[in-house]
C-alpha cells in the first residue's frame, strides 16, 4: 500500500493528471480517417485509377494501419489492439453503406426519369423495343393476381400449421414438421419453380399461367408465414387459454376467439412480410408465367406478366428506352414491397401481442 | 401447452374428443401440417423422377461432363461447370460477407451509438427485402463497370497468383464479380442472425470482463464472440444457402460460358440457378427435364447446408434468432 502511495505523485507528474496512461486525443479517429481519405485520392489520381474502388480501399487500409501505428506509439499494445478493432467495424460499416446507398440512390434517381402516370396504367402492348414509352400495368396486374393467390393458397395452410404446432403438437409429427418447415425455408425459388414445372406443366400439360407461378410463390411463402406465426402463438400467454378453457369452452373456439384474435397483429405483420418476399422472386415466375406484352386479366389462362419478370425482361433487351422502363419498374417494385414491409412492421409496434400480466 | 393438472387434463381430452367441432378443427390443422410434408416430400420424389428421365437418356457422365447441349443426337449434359461455378462464386461471397456483416452487427450492437444502432438495425432489416432482380439489375448497370478498374489492377499487380490472371479483356462479367454481388445481397441476412445473437451475449460477463480492465475489443473477443460463434456459424450457413441458390442477380451479371477457368476475372463460367434461368426459354421437353436433373442437384445441396445450420441451431436451444 505505502508504495504505492508514495508511487502516486511520480506518476501524476509523468502524466500530467491522467487517471490511466497517455492517450490520443478524442478527435484522433475523424482527423485519422479525413488524413487517409485525402492520402486515397491522392494516391488514387497519382496513379490514374478510375475505380473509386480502389481509392476506397487504400483509404480504408492507411485509416486501420494509420491508427494502429499511432497507438502503439502513444498508448501500448493492447490499446492499439482495440483501435484497431474499432477502426475495422468502423471500415466494415462503411463498406457495407457504399453499395447499398449506391443501391437505393440508383434505383431511385433512375426510376423517377421514366416513372409516372401514363407509365402506371398502361402495358407494352404495341411499343417497340426501341421506342421509349409503354407502361407496367400489366405487368402490376399479374404480380398482384399472382401474390393474392399465393396468400389465399398459403395463408391458411400456414396459419392452421402454426396453429397445430404450438396448440396440437408435440408428437413425432410435429417434429418432423417442425424441421421441415426450416428446411423449406431454405429452398432455392427456382427449385420451387422447376418442381411445378416438372408437375403441373410437365406431367399434367398445363400451359404457363399466373397461377402456377402463384402455386410456386405459395411454396415459399408457406414455410415464412408459419415461423412467424409459431413465434407469434407462443407469445399468448398461457393464462388466456386456461380461463377459456376453465369456462368450459371447447379447445377449436378457445384458439379461434381467444389465441388467434391476441396474437393477430403479429400474425397479420408476418403474413405481410412473406408477400412482401415472394413479390420480389422472379426465377418462379420466369418458369411458369413465361412474360406477355398484352394485359390478361385472367391468371388461369395464358401467359401474364409480373413486375420482377418485366425488369428483367427490359433489361434483356438492352436498348437504352427499354433499361429506362427496367429501372422504373424496379423502382415500382421496391416501393411495393417497401411500403408492405414498412405497413407490416407498422401493424406489429401497433397491434404488439400484450404478454403478461 | 395448458398446464393444468393431469387430472382435470385427462377429462378434458376425453370430453374435448367427444366434440365434432374440436375434432374438425384439430384434424384442419394436423391436415395442414402433412400438407406441408407432403409438398416437400413431392417436391423431391417428382425433381428425382423426372432427373432421373433425364439423365437415364444422357449419352456422357452427369457429373463430370463439361458441355450442355441436351437438344443435341445423342444428348450430351453434364454439371461439372455449373458446380464450380456455384461452388466457387459462394466461397468468393462468403469470404468477404461474413467478416463484414460481423463487423457490422458488432457495430450495431456494440461500437454505434444508441441512437444510430436502432433505424440502423431496422434498415438493414428492409435491406433484406430487397429483390434480388434489382441487386442484379444495379449489379449488372452499375457495379460492372466500376469493377473493370478493379479487375485491371488486380490482374495488374496479383496475375501472379494465376487466379487473378484475366486473359480476356471483356468486360467484368466474371465469377469474381458474381461473387462480390451475392456478397452484397447476403450481407443484411447474415448481419440480421448475427447482431440477434451478439446482443442475446450475457451482460454479467461484458461487464466482469470491463471491471477486470479489458479494453472493449478484449470484451468482445473473451465474452461476445465465444458466446456467438454458433450463431455466427448458423447465420453464415443461412446466407450460404441463399447464395448457392440466387438465380436472377447472376443471370442477370454474368457472361457465362461452358468452361472451367481458374482465372476467376475471365468472363464465363455458370452457376445451376443461373444455368436454369437462361437456358429455360429454348429448351424442349427433354431439355426442361435435364434442366430440372441440375436443379435436384442444387436443391440437395442447399437442403444439406439448410439442414447443418438448423442442426447447428438446434445444438443450442436458448437461441432462436433463426425465424429467416
Amino acid at each position: 500500500m505505502s508504495h504505492a502511495i508514495q508511487d502516486r505523485p511520480v506518476a501524476t507528474v509523468k502524466r500530467t493528471g491522467s487517471l490511466s496512461s497517455a492517450r490520443l486525443p478524442r478527435w484522433s479517429p475523424i482527423a485519422i480517417a479525413a488524413g487517409s481519405i485525402a492520402a486515397g485520392i491522392g494516391i488514387g489520381v497519382a496513379a490514374g485509377w478510375h475505380s473509386k474502388i480502389q481509392w476506397g480501399m487504400i483509404a480504408a487500409l492507411l485509416f486501420v494501419l494509420t491508427t494502429y501505428a499511432l497507438t502503439t506509439k502513444v498508448e501500448g499494445s493492447r490499446q492499439a489492439k482495440d483501435n484497431v478493432a474499432t477502426s475495422l467495424v468502423w471500415v466494415c460499416f462503411v463498406l457495407a453503406v457504399v453499395p447499398l446507398v449506391s443501391l437505393a440512390w440508383v434505383t431511385i434517381s433512375k426510376g423517377m426519369e421514366v416513372l409516372d402516370v401514363y407509365f402506371l396504367t398502361h402495358s407494352m402492348n404495341g411499343v417497340l423495343d426501341a421506342e421509349a414509352g409503354g407502361g407496367v400495368y400489366h405487368a402490376l396486374l399479374g404480380t398482384i393476381e399472382q401474390v393474392a393467390i399465393a396468400t389465399v393458397i398459403a395463408a391458411p395452410i400456414g396459419l392452421l400449421t402454426a396453429v397445430y404446432l404450438v396448440e396440437y403438437g408435440g408428437g413425432k409429427l410435429a417434429q418432423a414438421v417442425t424441421f421441415f418447415v426450416d428446411v423449406m425455408t431454405g429452398i432455392p425459388s427456382i427449385v420451387a419453380g422447376l418442381f411445378i414445372l416438372a408437375t403441373w406443366n410437365l406431367m399434367l400439360g398445363f400451359g404457363p399461367s399466373g397461377f402456377a407461378g402463384a402455386m410456386a410463390l405459395a411454396i415459399l411463402m408457406m414455410p415464412v408465414v408459419v415461423r412467424s406465426t409459431e413465434e407469434m402463438l407462443k407469445l399468448v400467454p398461457n393464462e388466456l387459454r386456461e380461463a377459456s378453457l376453465a369456462l368450459g369452452i371447447p379447445k377449436w373456439r378457445t384458439i379461434l376467439k381467444v389465441v388467434l384474435p391476441t396474437a393477430i397483429g403479429g400474425i397479420t405483420t408476418g403474413v405481410m412480410l412473406a408477400v412482401a418476399r415472394i413479390t420480389g422472386e422472379t426465377a418462379p415466375v420466369l418458369l411458369l408465367v413465361f412474360g406477355t406484352k398484352l394485359i390478361n386479366p385472367n391468371p388461369f389462362e395464358g401467359a401474364q406478366s409480373s413486375l420482377p419478370l418485366y425488369v428483367y425482361e427490359q433489361y434483356a433487351v438492352g436498348t437504352d428506352a427499354a433499361v429506362s422502363r427496367a429501372w422504373a419498374a424496379a423502382l415500382v417494385l421496391i416501393a411495393f414491397v417497401m411500403i408492405l414491409n414498412l405497413v407490416a412492421r407498422g401493424i406489429a409496434r401497433w397491434k404488439a401481442p400484450k404478454t403478461g400480466r | 401447452m395448458a398446464t393444468t393438472t393431469p387430472d382435470i387434463q385427462r377429462s378434458r381430452r376425453a370430453k374435448s374428443a367427444s366434440r365434432p367441432g374440436d375434432r374438425v378443427f384439430s384434424g384442419l390443422s394436423r391436415g395442414s401440417g402433412i400438407t406441408l410434408l407432403v409438398i416437400m416430400a413431392a417436391i423431391a420424389g417428382f425433381l428425382t423422377y423426372r432427373a432421373a428421365l433425364a439423365i437415364s437418356k444422357d449419352s456422357t457422365n452427369f457429373f463430370t461432363t463439361f458441355e450442355w447441349n441436351p437438344a443435341g443426337n445423342p444428348p450430351v449434359f453434364g454439371i461439372a461447370v455449373l458446380a464450380f461455378g456455384t461452388v466457387v462464386s459462394s466461397i468468393i461471397a462468403m469470404a468477404i460477407a461474413v467478416p463484414v456483416a460481423i463487423g457490422i452487427a458488432l457495430f450495431i450492437s456494440h461500437y454505434a451509438p444508441r441512437k444510430l444502432a436502432k433505424p440502423l438495425a431496422y434498415v438493414v432489416d428492409l435491406l433484406a427485402a430487397v429483390p434480388s432482380i434489382i441487386y442484379g439489375l444495379w449489379g449488372a448497370i452499375f457495379l460492372v463497370p466500376y469493377l473493370d478498374g478493379l479487375n485491371k489492377w488486380l490482374n495488374e499487380y496479383f496475375g501472379w497468383t494465376y487466379i487473378f490472371d484475366k486473359a480476356n479483356d471483356g468486360p467484368a462479367r466474371n465469377l469474381f464479380t458474381v461473387g462480390i454481388l451475392l456478397a452484397i445481397m447476403i450481407l443484411p441476412i447474415i448481419t440480421n442472425v448475427t447482431r440477434e445473437v451478439f446482443l442475446q451475449a450475457p451482460k454479467m460477463h461484458e461487464e466482469a470482463a470491463l471491471a477486470l480492465g479489458a479494453t472493449r475489443w478484449e470484451v468482445i473477443r473473451m465474452s461476445v464472440l465465444p458466446f456467438g460463434r454458433s450463431g455466427i456459424i448458423s447465420a453464415s450457413m443461412l446466407g450460404l444457402g441463399r447464395a448457392l441458390g440466387e438465380t436472377m442477380a447472376v443471370a442477370v451479371v454474368l457472361s457465362p460460358s461452358f468452361l472451367i477457368s481458374g482465372h476467376l476475372l475471365d468472363p464465363g463460367g455458370g452457376t445451376f440457378a443461373q444455368n436454369i434461368a437462361a437456358k429455360f426459354n429454348e429448351a424442349n421437353e427433354f431439355g426442361r427435364d435435364a434442366l430440372i436433373a441440375s436443379g435436384l442437384v442444387l436443391f440437395a445441396i442447399t437442403l444439406l447446408v439448410n439442414g447443418a445450420a438448423r442442426w447447428i441451431i438446434g445444438r443450442r436451444k436458448e437461441y432462436s434468432g433463426a425465424a429467416a
